[in-house]
């Protein structure tokens, strides 16, 4: 036996829903609420005339206060570019090497120069800068083309190895295996003479004879003793970096068909004081010479 | 059916509270704490606290701009919130404290909305009169006199707000500047905006909102019911003693008669206009002033006060069962409210110990983990890690960094060929840091090696190691 509802005369109706006896009021909707509603509706509409809103066929409409948010990230970079002017022109006037000493340079580039080096470096350098097989490590003490402030802001500047900048820094290693500049006994040979000078586990056997192929062939860029030559960008065999590896397989691979890493140049997308504060960046890190 | 059986409206309109004036022992402790903390308020921006020449000579200062506290002799940097912390937690627990041995004793008395509230009614009675006349006045229809009284009330209301507003900016600049600034109308604009949203803050809470903050806004009330046990003293009305209540005829009880008179005085001077007498609720900030008005009708009828008074619910099931009430001290000194002592008094404790331990230079270490290590061309295995030096002492210091380690490992500070580092006065400084371990040795070949980088002041003998782990080539 179900109760009767309690009702008075004043409650709503119901919606004429029920569910297991329990029967709906038709509330209305609280006041605050609905207020709240028109307010929203008759503020959208004042938004769409003012804002951009409307999406159009190519575009949308513009709104009457002409607001534009690509507009005001673009006046922002002015802003930013408009306070940054001063300090920017100080570091291109400035001589290379007293940037480091310059306390006002100094904080700018660490700054400047590690979000450059974050953005356009990162992809290839690490965003750690100490790179990847193929791409140099930036933090060690061993540099390909040198790592003084003059010989890195040049790389930056033109690049390595890119055919479109005349100034960039050029060599090519042959391909011994490839070419057949070399037999495969012989390449087994220097590639166990390389081993040797750097101190790695070899066979004496082969590596002797290989010092003579290396004389040879190979001399020439990497220098007799095997310590490489900055000016073509020759790398040291004897120390313990290795920018593809230094084990056998890796070294048989890059003596048969030889190695051509490349930078682009940054001119003209980095502007001359970005260039610098990146090579500054990159010379504080522990290799700088 | 009986309306009663209707359910109840989801909407109460708020009745208007209008407290009678008061006097009493309790009325006269609030006047007494009421005077204390708006004094400490207003007065502690203004004192002074020589720190020397380069730092801010005001006691209690948040100085957000250069990231420093100052109290009295103790400076906080951000490093060290912990204290903060600490302090929160002890204020977490005192409140334990308070409210298990003496229930809400915060909200009655020393919360700023009840104490700034009770300003407001102070200057409401001096204005409007006592609240018979309030009530008249609030009933009447608007005239030049009801607009004068009001003008006059909300003008006082509003120079207590901004005064309140304007002490509270003082805590974060230095005082007597911001106030010439303030004058000139040159201060910064968060400044007076600050002004401007305190100043009507306090005037809504304090004069219109009132006791709807502690009834509907405020979490306390909620969080302390459920604190309070049978043990802990509250503000309660002696009903085996009032009831059955009845008026006074011709100044005679009935005998039959309970004590209460029904004069309505405890709930006449209610702030949170509630009535005593039905017993514990939810509203009762325990401000204590129905205790008052009701044993000064029980001095003047002739009968013993305390029928509305102090006491813990376990004494009203005693006292109704003809048994004597425990002794006032038994229910303050309890396991719980000790061990709420117990662990507050720890936790100051430990502060106060952290607090003059701490050393006046602060290292904070952290291995630079892209890469993990950097192998150099003669095979040495080198570590990065970035030194955050902070002097806090008036003047620079030379800051010494060395190495400590059992196996060979090398020390070098970034951009220098000194392992001295300037760090300036009240500053810190952000030193890169290299560990190199030689070609071979068992830290270059080792996945991880603990060491601790040691940082000295050579001149103060200060001494800071912070442990930290270099990483080899593990092979």
């Amino acid at each position: 036996m179900s109760k009767r509802p309690v009702t008075t005369k004043s409650d709503p109706e119901t919606t004429g829903h029920e569910w297991d006896g329990i029967q709906e009021f038709n509330n209305p909707l609280p006041r605050w609420w609905l207020w709240t509603f028109y307010l929203t509706i008759i503020w959208a509409v004042g938004y769409t005339i003012a804002y951009p809103a409307w999406p159009l066929v190519s575009g949308a409409t513009q709104g009457l206060l002409g607001q534009d948010t690509r507009a005001d990230v673009a006046a922002e970079i002015q802003r930013y570019s408009e306070a940054n002017a001063p300090v920017e022109a100080k570091l291109v006037a400035a001589d290379l090497n007293a940037i480091a000493a310059d306390p006002e340079l100094a904080n700018y580039t660490q700054n400047a120069g590690g979000a450059i080096f974050r953005t356009w470096c990162a992809q290839c350098h690490g965003s750690g800068a100490a790179g990847a097989a193929g791409y140099p490590n930036l933090l060690d003490n061993d540099w390909l083309w040198g790592g003084t402030m003059e010989d890195i802001h040049t790389t930056i500047t033109h690049g390595i190895r890119n055919t479109e900048d005349p100034d960039a820094r050029y060599s090519e290693m042959p391909k011994f295996g490839a070419d057949g500049l070399l037999e495969p006994e012989q390449i087994d040979q220097v590639v166990q003479y390389v081993l040797q000078i750097s101190g790695q586990e070899h066979e004496a056997a082969l590596a002797s004879e290989g010092a003579v192929v290396f004389t040879d062939n190979c001399a020439a860029c990497h220098m007799e003793d095997g310590t490489g030559d900055r000016a073509q960008g020759a790398p040291n065999l004897t120390d313990a970096i290795w920018l593809y590896g230094g084990d056998q397989a890796t070294l048989t691979e890059t003596v048969t068909n030889a190695r051509f890493g490349v930078m682009p140049s940054w001119t003209g997308r980095l502007s001359e004081s970005d260039i610098r504060a990146v090579a500054a960046w990159v010379h504080s890190r522990g290799g700088g010479e | 059916m009986s309306s009663s059986e209707n359910p109840p409206a989801l909407y109460a309109a708020r009745e208007p509270v209008f407290p009678r004036r008061v006097k009493g022992q309790f009325r006269n402790l609030k006047w007494v704490i009421m005077a204390v903390t708006l004094g400490i308020y207003y007065i502690t921006p203004w004192l002074r606290w020589d720190r020397g020449p380069s730092l801010p000579d005001q006691a209690v200062l948040v100085d957000l701009a250069n990231r420093r506290f100052y109290f009295f002799m103790i400076e906080i940097w951000p490093n060290e919130f912990y204290f903060i912390a600490g302090l929160l937690i002890m204020a977490g627990l005192g409140l334990f404290l308070f409210t298990s041995a003496l229930g809400r004793v915060w909200c009655g008395y020393a919360c700023p909305q009840t104490v700034w509230t009770d300003l407001f009614i102070l200057v409401e009675r001096w204005v409007e009169g006592d609240r018979n006349a309030r009530v008249r006045l609030w009933n009447q229809k608007w005239d030049f006199r009801k607009f004068r009284l009001r003008m006059t009330k909300w003008v006082l209301w509003l120079l207590i707000g901004l005064a309140t507003g304007g002490a509270w900016i003082f805590y974060f600049t230095d005082a007597p500047t911001l106030l010439q600034d303030l004058i000139h109308g040159t201060a910064h604009p968060i400044a007076y905006l600050t002004m401007a949203i305190l100043t009507a803050t306090t005037f809504f809470f304090g004069g219109f909102a009132r006791e709807q903050i502690c009834i509907y806004a405020c979490p306390w009330p909620r969080i302390q019911a459920a604190m309070i046990d049978e043990d802990t003293l509250v503000v309660a009305y002696r009903e085996w003693r009032g009831e059955p209540r009845g008026k006074l005829h011709k100044g005679e009880l009935d005998p039959a008669q309970g004590d209460c008179i029904d004069c309505m005085a405890c709930v006449n001077v209610c702030p949170m206009g509630i009535d005593i007498r039905n017993g514990q609720q939810l509203e009762c900030i325990t401000c204590a002033l129905c205790i008052d008005a009701c044993d000064e009708v029980m001095d003047r009828i002739g009968k013993p006060r305390g029928l509305i008074a102090y006491m813990a619910l376990k004494d009203e099931v005693a006292e109704r069962a003809g048994g004597h009430p425990k002794n006032v001290w038994k229910h303050i000194f309890r396991p719980r409210t000790i061990l709420y002592t117990v662990l507050w008094s720890l936790v100051g404790v430990g502060m106060l110990v952290a607090l003059f331990l701490r050393s006046p230079i602060s290292v904070d270490v952290t291995p630079v983990r892209n890469p993990l290590y950097v192998t150099l061309a003669d095979g040495a295995i080198r570590n990065t890690y970035e030194v955050r030096l902070r002097n806090k002492h008036g003047e620079t210091l030379p800051f010494t960094i060395s190495l400590q380690s059992d196996t060979p490992l090398e020390l070098t500070l970034e951009g220098s060929d000194k392992v001295v580092v300037d760090v300036p006065a009240n500053d810190t400084k952000m030193q890169r840091v290299y560990v190199t371990a030689p070609a071979g040795s068992p830290a270059a070949g080792k996945e991880r090696t603990e060491i601790a980088i040691v940082v000295e002041t050579r001149t103060n003998g200060e001494r800071v190691a912070r442990g930290t782990v270099f990483n080899g080539k593990d092979d």
